[in-house]
């Protein structure tokens, strides 16, 4: 059997910046041989150890489950110590890497990051359990593994900010909660011995840093290196919202409560009435000036030339029959 | 090689607020010989907002609309990214979840429905890039794109979440990686080598590849990948007209001459809000902004009228 070790030869692109020292970032750039085997976090070891020993990053425990050594590579965010250096190199056919920290803007040192506004957040959701707890109980809380199981992916999230730095809302809305801090609200709203489930949803559902204010992009999905899914959590906190009967009546609301209105009369969505329906008689003006230019070159359709589906009646049994949610 | 055919779903956006798109669309089908069925029976994919209300019946009525392209034995294709990810997203739940399945054919038997779950869902830009081939289209170019700089935009919901995307949306190059056990089960290999000719949602590729085909220079800009926030345009307008402004200005900044984009959705938050979107960012904004048939449609020699381009709110002045 062969010993002779395969390797590539990569140049890592490297974000440096010390902010007790240095007034502009800088990029150092580092060459070396790197085996088939070999992780992010050992890159960022090894220009450390062989190259520049003030170079400085998080890591603790390697096992994937800390969520300290969470940086960018070309853009990707990725958990430093389960991320596999060649598989980069195959997903984006280079042999330069571009190591970041998650946030260039809170940069301390390096890859080191302030996460500071994700704790605050974090915290301002009760990220634990709240339970009348018998001292003395006679017998366990029972859970069931059904029950078990509609919190165990929510569970996974190991706060690593992967999802809350890659979410293009928290880059322009500070106020914006994140989808690390949602998935984690819906972790313990989800969990039966929980008795806060009300309060979480009361602050989720405020417009601006609540849940509604998400744009829908899919980056906190393709950003997590657990698979904990937080737009999903965010769609099942909105489904909350409904079911416990707490939806204020606001733009957020009713454009989602529209889509149905519209499917039961015409099938598709009539989009004038979806607007006007969301933002109100006096709300909707402000859409005038699009509308006035979207009318000149043909894209409004009048409500007497509302297309509908064929079959319509089709659509209207099964929106009766299937829909139970109320608002 | 067989013709292709399909049944189209055009989602709500291409009946009502960019009917260029449904023109486009079927012009481009038709120059290239694709034949496509309108399943005029569908409904509103729900948009991922119906989904936020009602997830129950955004499946029903998903798997309905699927239901019509099974009954015509066709694969569907999507001209919007949303209702792509949306469909899909039904599928990938369906498929995988038997008790879910028949929760959902329960209520479609009501109106005499089954759902199979026979039929594949995908976008009409992959339809052309690994179905039609992009040696083919290339050879049907009339008038190149050769003077001008595009921008492609991607979309979200056409790279994210990229599992669902690289299962059904492209074409996948499965790898035999062997039977488990042994050495095999513990080799380090690269996990994602089997979807090597997929599309990177960090650096996607179809579309510039597709510009290229069509011999325009496509502009490498930050932005291609990124949310134009059209999904908060009501209810968060501030943030959807920052991202809009931030994607439109590197564009600008990188010198596009256009930009192109597969999803009627971000075509709108792009073209018809660039006069709210420059006050927001302070700068003016006058970009043309392309729906990905009207741009094939072009380079393929279509007239101009029969893509539309007379509906798009920043001027196309360039034809």
């Amino acid at each position: 059997m062969s010993t002779e070790r395969i390797t590539k030869k990569l140049t890592f692109k490297t974000f440096r910046f010390n902010a007790e020292t240095d007034f502009l970032p800088y990029f150092k750039t580092y060459e070396m041989e790197v085996g088939k085997d070999e992780l992010v976090l050992d890159i960022l070891n090894r220009i450390k150890w062989e190259f520049d020993g003030s170079f400085s990053y998080r890591r603790s425990c390697r096992h994937g489950i800390c969520g300290s050594c969470s940086i960018k590579v070309n853009g990707k965010p990725v958990l430093s110590c389960k991320q596999n250096v060649w598989e980069l190199v195959d997903i984006f056919k280079t042999d330069t890497l571009l190591l970041e920290p998650q946030s260039t803007k809170r940069v301390v040192k390096d890859m080191i990051i302030d996460k500071s506004d994700f704790w605050s957040k974090h915290d301002k959701l009760k990220p634990y359990l709240e339970a009348e707890i018998d001292e003395n109980p006679a017998e366990e809380i029972r859970v069931s593994p059904k029950e078990a199981e509609e919190l165990l992916e929510a569970d996974y999230c190991i706060q690593c900010g992967n999802c809350y730095y890659a979410c293009p809302v928290v880059e322009v809305n500070e106020e914006y909660f994140g989808p690390a801090q949602f998935a984690k609200a819906y972790r313990f709203n989800a969990d039966v011995r929980d008795t806060a489930k009300k309060e979480r949803l009361e602050a989720v559902r405020e417009m601006g840093p609540g849940v509604w204010d998400c744009v829908k992009c899919f980056e906190c999905a393709e950003a997590c290196p657990k698979d904990v899914n937080p737009i999903e959590k965010i769609t099942k906190l909105h489904n909350q919202i409904f079911e416990e009967g707490m939806a204020q009546n606001n733009v957020a609301t009713r454009h989602a409560v529209g889509f149905k209105h519209s499917i039961v009369k015409h099938g598709i969505l009539d989009e004038g009435e979806l607007v006007r329906y969301s933002e109100g008689n006096i709300g909707v003006l402000k859409h005038l000036p699009e509308a006035i230019a979207m009318f000149k070159k043909g894209k409004i359709v009048m409500p007497w030339n509302m297309p509908k589906s064929k079959k319509l009646d089709e659509i209207k049994t099964l929106v009766k029959s299937s829909s139970k949610v109320k608002f | 090689m067989a013709e292709l055919k399909y049944a189209l779903y055009t989602g709500c956006t291409a009946r009502e607020s960019t009917p260029e798109l449904l023109m486009s669309t079927m012009a481009v089908a038709k120059k290239l010989g694709i034949e496509l069925v309108l399943l005029d029976e569908a409904s509103c994919c729900g948009a991922s907002h119906l989904q936020d209300f009602d997830d129950f019946l955004s499946l029903v009525l998903n798997a309905r609309n699927i239901c019509y392209a099974e009954k015509e034995g066709l694969d569907m294709v999507t001209i919007c990214n949303t209702c792509q990810l949306n469909t899909v997203m039904t599928k990938e739940r369906l498929d995988s979840d038997e008790d879910l399945k028949s929760q959902v054919n329960e209520k479609l038997a009501e109106v005499g429905l089954e759902y199979k779950g026979t039929s594949s869902v995908r976008h009409f830009l992959y339809a052309i890039i690994d179905d039609y081939g992009l040696d083919r289209l290339a050879e049907k170019v009339e008038k190149p794109l050769s003077d001008f700089n595009i921008a492609a935009f991607y979309g979200c919901h056409n790279i994210r979440p990229s599992h669902i995307h690289h299962k059904h949306n492209s074409k996948v190059i499965e790898e035999d990686v062997g039977e488990g056990g042994g050495e095999e089960a513990f080799t380090t290999e690269p996990l994602l080598s089997k979807y090597n000719d997929n599309e990177n949602p960090y650096n996607p590729t179809s579309l510039d590849r597709l510009i290229e085909a069509l011999k325009g220079k496509s502009v490498d800009y930050e932005s291609k990948n990124k949310c134009c926030g059209f999904h908060a345009d009501l209810q968060a307008p501030k943030t959807a007209n920052r991202l809009t402004g931030t994607a439109l200005l590197d564009a600008i900044d990188n010198d596009a001459d256009m930009m192109v984009t597969p999803c009627p959705l971000c075509h709108l938050n792009m073209d018809v809000k660039q006069h709210a979107v420059a006050k927001e960012m302070g700068r003016d904004i006058a970009l043309p902004v392309l729906h990905l048939p009207q741009l094939v449609g072009l380079a393929l020699g279509i007239d101009p009228k029969e893509l539309g381009l007379q509906h798009n709110v920043a001027p196309v002045e360039f034809v």
